[in-house]
């Protein structure tokens, strides 16, 4: 048998199916196309792989379709125009090492490229949601440029029906003081495979934020990286709720490339069943980053015997006058705190889901847009509230 | 018929015996307060009475309005009218004040046959007991006791109380690290709700809050045994002599573990 990591066969059909496109994407597309083949799938033995096996997706052999995708972006944000796109396009999100990017640059066909111009204050968000279709894989690209001085907000959401593959990858580019903020949801099929990468690359002074939702998916990938430069600051939240044999994996770099960036990091999970996470949140403060100022959490709430959890913090620190934390907790319910709901009568299954609610409500509390909080609270509701019954 | 009847409750948790045969019988409307050294048991009694599942009741029984009590979940015992004013409150980030306790409510309405409050009379029941607790409402809106000083967290208990209209009320050291404006206070909210039909068990270490909550008996607890009973003039009794007085120690002095 071949080893999974050798399996790009099915691809190579696919891309010889699909080498059609605009001649600006001709020559990356090939590239990267190149670079997964040489690359093939990481195994386990890949440290940055080590707890997420994806044999089961270097072998399903899905054909690609286009995940049909809705975009509403809001005046004055527009089109990015081939030239203007092809001066950020895989800069942030490199393909070099990264196979599942290198991937997904391969099929580039379409993406949703997206200027919001410098100085724009975008009230509403920009909206793109992504549906892959069942039995086959879709490699959606986004790639967003945000001017100086600009203020606006994303939110992506992925979902589907039945069993597929999603491989997406998303660019942003915020302007010195812009203003982003980032809200990644995942929702897919309980049978799908999702990997994504968000890169964002922060101008000087401005303020960015981004949420990473992962609720769906059999096998979930996520890479968030984020690059500051001079007195950026960055929020980068994550909630992952995972049940059955789900598996969910979470690897965040945080790059302090400049002095007197902050970020902030707090991740949280919830695990039932026999689900397994990952959470390896890296910071990387660079020699001229002096001053920064950096906090990482990650908060594991863990329900069962079975689930399972491997949680790294991972700082490199190479700036002398930097503070930097760090912390990670792995927990079950609380028990003074199930005692003190069912001494005022609550039911102890009500007292349970009443507090696993709670546990999840803290990265929920923190989301701005006000129909996204309202959909992640119903969602979250109708999955941990259980009435008592008695 | 009393409305709770202790019989020689045994108790023990991690295998160490706790309360050694205490008998004590409450009726209806009467205020009894436990009083009693460190490590004699009192914090316990209440503990147990409230079901934590911490402590292993060995043998004794407890009859509740004629029914066996130990057998019931904390849960149902609340249901039934059992309140705990715990000793230290807990914190539950992510759950509103609010919320938690229209969800507690309901689930005793439910109980009692009684229709479920919704959101607006909910309301005005609050704003109600609200003033009687003298309680801010942003501290309503805020997660349970999360970030709440000593005093609030102590106040929010006596709120809830009197949200929730228990049958027994049980204090457990609800004096302990309060001042004594916030002492009035909590105090004064405990005497609005006494009642006739209801009854109140006051676990303090101190005798000073039972000038405030002026009970009908006093018990002195000591190693797990109720030693000494008598009416309100026992507390201060122990006021001029102390514990000591009696011959009582604090259980860690006398017996290290």
């Amino acid at each position: 048998m071949t080893a999974a990591s050798q399996l790009t066969g099915h691809w190579l059909d696919e891309f010889s199916k699909r080498l059609a496109c605009d001649p600006w994407l001709k020559d990356l597309r090939e590239r990267a196309f190149a670079r997964f083949s040489s690359l093939g799938f990481p195994t386990t033995h890949d440290e940055e792989w080590r707890f997420t096996n994806v044999s089961r997706i270097a072998r399903a052999t899905f054909p690609v379709a286009g995940a049909d995708t809705l975009r509403i972006y809001p005046d004055p944000v527009r089109q990015l125009t081939a030239a203007e796109a092809a001066a950020h396009l895989a800069r942030y999100a490199a393909f070099d090492r990264n196979a599942f990017t290198a991937l997904n640059t391969a099929f580039l066909t379409e993406a949703t490229l997206l200027l919001v111009p410098a100085g724009a204050v975008v009230e509403r968000p920009i909206e793109i949601t992504f549906e892959t279709q069942d039995a086959t894989s879709a490699h959606p690209r986004t790639l967003i440029v945000v001017g100086a001085d600009a203020h606006c907000t994303i939110v992506e959401t992925y979902h589907g029906a039945g069993s597929y593959f999603t491989n997406a990858v998303t660019e942003i580019v915020a302007g010195d003081r812009s203003v982003v903020d980032h809200y990644k949801l995942q929702r897919e099929s309980l049978h799908a495979f999702h990997v994504a990468s968000m890169q964002a690359q922060i101008g000087r002074s401005a303020n960015f934020s981004t949420h990473n939702i992962s609720l769906g998916a059999a096998l979930t990938r996520n890479d968030v990286g984020v690059v500051l430069a001079e007195g950026s600051d960055s929020t980068v939240n994550g909630l992952y709720i995972a049940g059955g044999s789900q598996h969910v994996d979470n690897h965040t770099v945080i790059d302090h490339a400049m002095p007197h960036g902050s970020s902030r990091e707090l991740y949280k999970g919830i695990l039932d069943g026999q689900a397994a996470a990952v959470f390896n949140g890296r910071i990387l403060v660079r020699k001229d980053a002096q001053k920064t100022d950096s906090k990482q959490t990650n908060k594991n709430l863990v329900l069962s015997e079975g689930a399972v959890i491997y949680t790294k913090p991972e700082l490199q620190i190479l700036a002398d006058d930097v503070r930097c934390t760090h912390g990670a907790t792995i927990g079950q319910l609380d028990a003074e705190a199930l005692f003190y709901l069912q001494s005022r009568g609550i039911g102890a299954r009500q007292a349970r889901s009443l507090l696993t609610w709670a546990f999840a409500q803290d990265v929920v509390d923190r989301i701005k847009v006000q129909t996204l909080r309202d959909s992640l609270e119903r969602i979250l509701f109708e999955k941990f509230h259980e009435h008592a019954e008695y | 018929m009393p409305l709770l009847e202790i019989s020689n409750l045994h108790a023990t948790v991690a295998d160490r015996e706790i309360l050694k045969g205490i008998s004590l019988s409450v009726n209806p409307g009467e205020v009894h307060a436990i009083m009693g050294p460190n490590g004699s048991g009192k914090s316990t009694l209440a503990q147990v009475l409230a079901g934590r599942d911490l402590y292993h009741v060995t043998s004794g029984q407890v009859l509740y309005d004629g029914q066996d009590l130990l057998s019931l979940t904390p849960e149902d015992r609340a249901r039934q009218g059992i309140f705990l004013a715990f000793q230290y409150p807990v914190e539950i980030p992510g759950v509103s004040n609010l919320y938690f306790l229209k969800a507690a409510l309901n689930t005793i309405r439910k109980h009692r046959g009684l229709p479920e409050y919704d959101a607006m009379d909910f309301l005005d029941l609050v704003r109600e007991k609200m003033k009687l607790m003298d309680i801010d409402q942003a501290l309503l809106n805020r997660p349970v006791n999360a970030g709440f000083s000593g005093g609030e967290k102590k106040r929010n208990e006596i709120f809830q109380m009197a949200v929730l209209e228990p049958r027994l009320a049980i204090l457990d050291e609800t004096d302990s690290g309060l001042d004594i404006d916030a002492l009035r206070a909590v105090a004064g909210g405990v005497n609005a709700l006494r009642a006739p039909e209801r009854s109140m068990i006051v676990v303090t270490h101190y005798q000073r809050l039972l000038n405030y909550i002026v009970p009908d008996f006093v018990h002195v607890l000591s190693q797990g045994r109720i030693v000494k009973s008598g009416g309100k003039e026992l507390a201060l009794e122990l006021e001029a002599s102390g514990y000591a007085g009696l011959g009582l120690e604090d259980a860690e002095e006398v017996a290290p573990v």
